[in-house]
């Protein structure tokens, strides 16, 4: 770790005292070429058009405030950016206060999505905190006319070490401001950390207890309008007329009003929206294939045999590694589409005046709405306004800003302030979703067990690229084909939590798991062989750790007892996505002849901890996500409709189905490289392979509950 | 549409909406009390759920006519400042992720309590089984439902 941070000279602005006193320390936040922090003055804030875009400010009261820029979803990052601030600044936690800004056009990275806010921030959070902390002490050494040498920071006071003089951020503020930006400041070696890696609660806490307005489904505006919108319910289908006088006539509705393929409902309160939108009358039309899930899975197989498939990666001849087997192993895994199902449905306000834009809702990725909004209203993007609200759960769903382009059109139209909610229905039928993909893995072992080819052909709809190329065991294999076929589908599909690897980690590890076995080996020292090799003799390009991965997999394995249990069955998983690495075991026993998770253990390599709650917090969360999916949900469909439209069908996972888990980070000082989904994809591979140990019987398709040893009560 | 006078966290309030409004909405759209949670409007995931004469009610299946004088507390009335043991032991167990489905684990669990102050997990996963959270955090609420047992 690097102790040294450098500030860029041009990025500085000297200021002069702000309103009511104090240090304002202005920083490009997510700025490429410098993570420098800059002193703000009033007129520069007013100007607007300084190089800052977010700030840390110190009050004379002594109140330190600090703008969390990325979309709060639950990931915490509301609670962990400052905590980083704090540590350098060797601030009174107790002092902090959050602020979530909104969406500013100076942020470059203001999403929320691919587990990066705290690995992107990392050191220019740190350095905003160090640069302040400098600038403290010297106007504190200033002050008593000593050297800057002998004073030290703690806990929001600056103290003379000789003379045991004393002052307090909040008395010091003023004066820091006048000090000079220093161009290098000294962070703080890790082993000095004392808010950094321990347990910090969340500091919207309270706000979420006592049900403050916190989430965009809350936010009122004096005058606004509710709205839904009536939808395809069919993907492929087309709006071709309807009747909405029945609808207008109701009361409380204000208008019926139509675009591109929406009918929408606009009224005075939600209920009121809800009961007129039933009354609607409706036509559509085919624009396309109506597709079932029956298609699909006939489709997946023809694809898997017949299907144009574009190479992603080959290492060796396979051919020749196949031919030359002492034995081949095949297996297919298939899933199913599932929604995002955010608690908190999809919502946006919009108000499109004459003079602009104004945005409020829950939103992953604001600047992508905002821009979209700008496009389709052909209004420039500096006549729109953006305020993020707290987000109930996104999953990915909220990177996609349909709602809000929607609330913009529809404000547009109506010419009024207007809230548009979906509802939960809306939101399983209308897409998006985890696409439904299919696995043909194929293995070839020597005479003595070694994996000599390794194929992997992904069959997805919607899915982009549904292989991970350059994963494990890439790299540790001298002849390896993967290739890929992708079916476009009027059935609309996003990123899901993990995309890809929420499903294919499962895949993968389960077929390393039947590889291990065929081969006679165990399967954590299998993988370990693996990356042996992999390091020993590497196979073209390598783009994961193989030292972070050896890691996780023999902590995980230490912690759970691997292989010295006698009274559970086992099973091991591990996988690298994102950045981070994690590997799990699941423990499975047998009650009333089925197959009981009882406990999952896992180990994550983020790098450093920030929050370690917070890590938990995500770790846990990630695997009950996982298991649950894995476990029971999925969405069919007939003739391009949804079978399951809400939680009587579409089955989440309960209280009582969560088995226990025990969380434990590697602690090697690297910077931390992200924990918001890598703990998900090596969920389902651990709990199938355990379920495999104990029964005997390889799950191939999910949700596992469908499968056989779940409906045997031998 | 007519009035209807409603007994909320101890005040008298009215709002004129139709007979089969889903309390739900009233609190929210009209009274505006928005810490009671949409989330599927089936009764099926418990973030609506409310206290009706302390009984833990799913708010968006009840309709205004139903409440009469009905005593509802919503979780903005649950305790004074905030203090309820739940509330205390929510906020020292660190349970919320993105937390919208919170206000509804703590109502149902604040009626638990009031029936049974010293209950057993089992008891605890029966009742709060009904709540669905998306993020995951039901160890948490789980052992948040036990620590403000032990504190009652």
């Amino acid at each position: 770790m690097t102790n040294k941070t450098t500030n860029s000279r041009r990025d500085f602005l000297k200021m002069t005292a702000i309103t009511g006193g104090g240090l304002v320390l202005g920083f490009n936040w997510f700025s490429a070429e410098a993570n420098a922090p800059v002193v703000i003055s009033n007129s520069a804030m007013a100007a607007g058009n300084i190089g800052f875009n977010s700030y840390l400010s110190i009050a004379t009261d002594g109140t330190v405030t600090i703008m969390s820029p990325n979309p709060e979803l639950g990931q915490n990052i509301i609670t962990s950016f400052p905590m980083v601030v704090a540590e350098e600044l060797e601030a009174d936690w107790k002092k902090v206060k959050v602020l979530q800004a909104n969406l500013d056009n100076k942020f470059d990275r203001q999403l929320t999505g691919g587990s990066g806010a705290v690995p992107h921030s990392w050191k220019l959070l740190r350095n905003a905190g160090a640069t302040a902390k400098f600038m403290l002490i010297e106007a504190a050494a200033k002050v008593w006319s000593v050297p800057s040498s002998e004073c030290t920071a703690a806990n929001s006071f600056v103290t003379h070490s000789k003379t045991g003089k004393k002052l307090s951020y909040g008395e010091l503020a003023e004066a820091a401001s006048r000090i000079p930006v220093p161009s290098t400041v000294k962070l703080k070696d890790r082993k000095d950390f004392k808010l950094i890696g321990k347990s910090v609660r969340n500091v919207e806490n309270r706000k979420i207890v006592t049900g403050q307005p916190l989430f965009g489904l809350d936010f009122y505006r004096e005058g606004m309008v509710y709205a839904m919108i009536q939808r395809p319910e069919q993907f492929g289908m087309k709006l071709k007329s309807f009747d909405g006088s029945i609808a207008k006539s109701m009361p409380g509705i204000i208008d019926v009003v139509s675009f591109k393929n929406n009918v929408a409902v606009v009224g005075k309160s939600t209920w009121q929206v809800l009961k007129a939108r039933k009354m609607l009358k409706i036509e559509y039309e085919k624009e396309f294939d109506l597709e079932s899930t029956e298609d699909h899975d006939k489709l997946f197989l023809n694809l898997m045999d017949n299907g144009q498939a574009t190479v992603r990666r080959k290492d060796g001849d396979v051919d020749t590694a196949f031919k030359n087997a002492a034995k081949v192993i095949k297996g297919e895994y298939q899933c199913p589409f599932i929604s995002h199902s955010p608690m908190e449905p999809m919502n946006f306000f919009a108000h499109v005046r004459p003079d602009g834009v104004e945005l409020v809702g829950p939103t992953q990725t604001p600047a992508r709405a905002r821009a979209e909004v700008s496009q389709l209203l052909k209004v420039p993007e500096d006549k729109i306004t953006l305020q993020l609200t707290r987000l109930g759960g996104g999953f990915g769903r909220r990177l996609k800003n349909d709602f809000a382009t929607e609330a913009a059109e529809l404000s547009s139209i109506i010419k009024a302030p207007v809230k548009l909610i979906w509802s939960k229905e809306d939101d399983m039928t209308a897409g998006t979703y985890r696409p439904a993909c299919r696995y043909r893995f194929e293995a070839a072992l020597d005479a003595s067990g070694n994996l000599t080819g390794y194929k992997l052909r992904g069959v997805g709809i919607n899915s982009g690229n549904p292989t991970r190329e350059h994963n494990f065991p890439s790299g540790a294999v001298d002849n390896l084909l993967i290739d890929s076929v992708e079916h476009k589908s009027p059935i609309t599909t996003g990123a899901w939590r993990a995309p890809i690897t929420n499903f294919l980690a499962f895949a993968e590890q389960a077929f390393i798991d039947e590889v291990a076995q065929a081969a006679g080996k165990d399967p954590v020292q299998f993988r370990l062989d693996l990356l042996a090799k992999a390091k020993k003799s590497p196979v073209g390009d390598i783009r994961y750790d193989i030292s972070r991965m050896e890691g996780v997999i023999k902590m995980a394995a230490e912690k759970s007892g691997w292989g010295k249990k006698k009274d559970v069955s086992q099973g091991f998983s591990v996988y690298f996505s994102h950045a981070s690495y994690v590997a799990q075991v699941a423990d499975v026993i047998m009650r009333n002849g089925l197959p009981v998770v009882k406990k999952i253990y896992a180990v994550s390599d983020c790098g450093q901890v920030v929050s370690m709650n917070g890590a938990s917090h995500q770790v846990m969360g990630g695997i009950v996500d996982g298991l649950g999916h894995a476990m029971y949900s999925k969405l069919s469909f007939r003739d391009g409709a949804a079978d399951q439209n809400n939680y009587n069908t579409y089955r989440l996972i309960k209280m009582k189905e969560v088995p226990e888990i025990e969380t434990h980070f590697v602690d090697n000082g690297i910077d931390p490289t992200g924990l918001g989904e890598p703990a998900l994809p090596p969920t389902g591979g651990a709990v199938a392979n355990a379920i495999f140990k104990a029964t005997g019987k390889r799950l191939r398709n999910q949700p596992f509950i469908e499968e056989d040893v779940f409906k045997t009560v031998s | 549409m007519a009035i209807y006078k409603l007994q909320v966290n101890g005040k008298t309030l009215q709002a004129d909406v139709e007979a089969d409004t889903p309390l739900l909405w009233v609190l929210r759209d009209h009274l505006g009390l928005v810490g009671t949670k949409y989330g599927c409007g089936i009764a099926q995931c418990g973030s609506c759920t409310v206290h009706v004469n302390g009984s833990a009610t799913r708010s968006c299946v009840y309709p205004v006519s139903a409440v009469g004088t009905s005593q509802v507390i919503t979780i903005e009335g649950l305790s004074e400042k905030g203090d309820h043991p739940l509330q205390q032991a929510w906020d020292e167990i660190d349970v919320a992720q993105c937390g919208y489905c919170q206000a509804g684990q703590i109502m149902t669990a604040a009626a638990l309590l009031k029936q049974n102050p010293k209950p057993s997990m089992d008891e605890i996963e029966v009742t709060m089984n009904g709540n669905i959270c998306r993020c995951g955090a039901y160890h948490r609420i789980r052992d948040a439902v036990k620590l403000a047992s032990s504190k009652i």
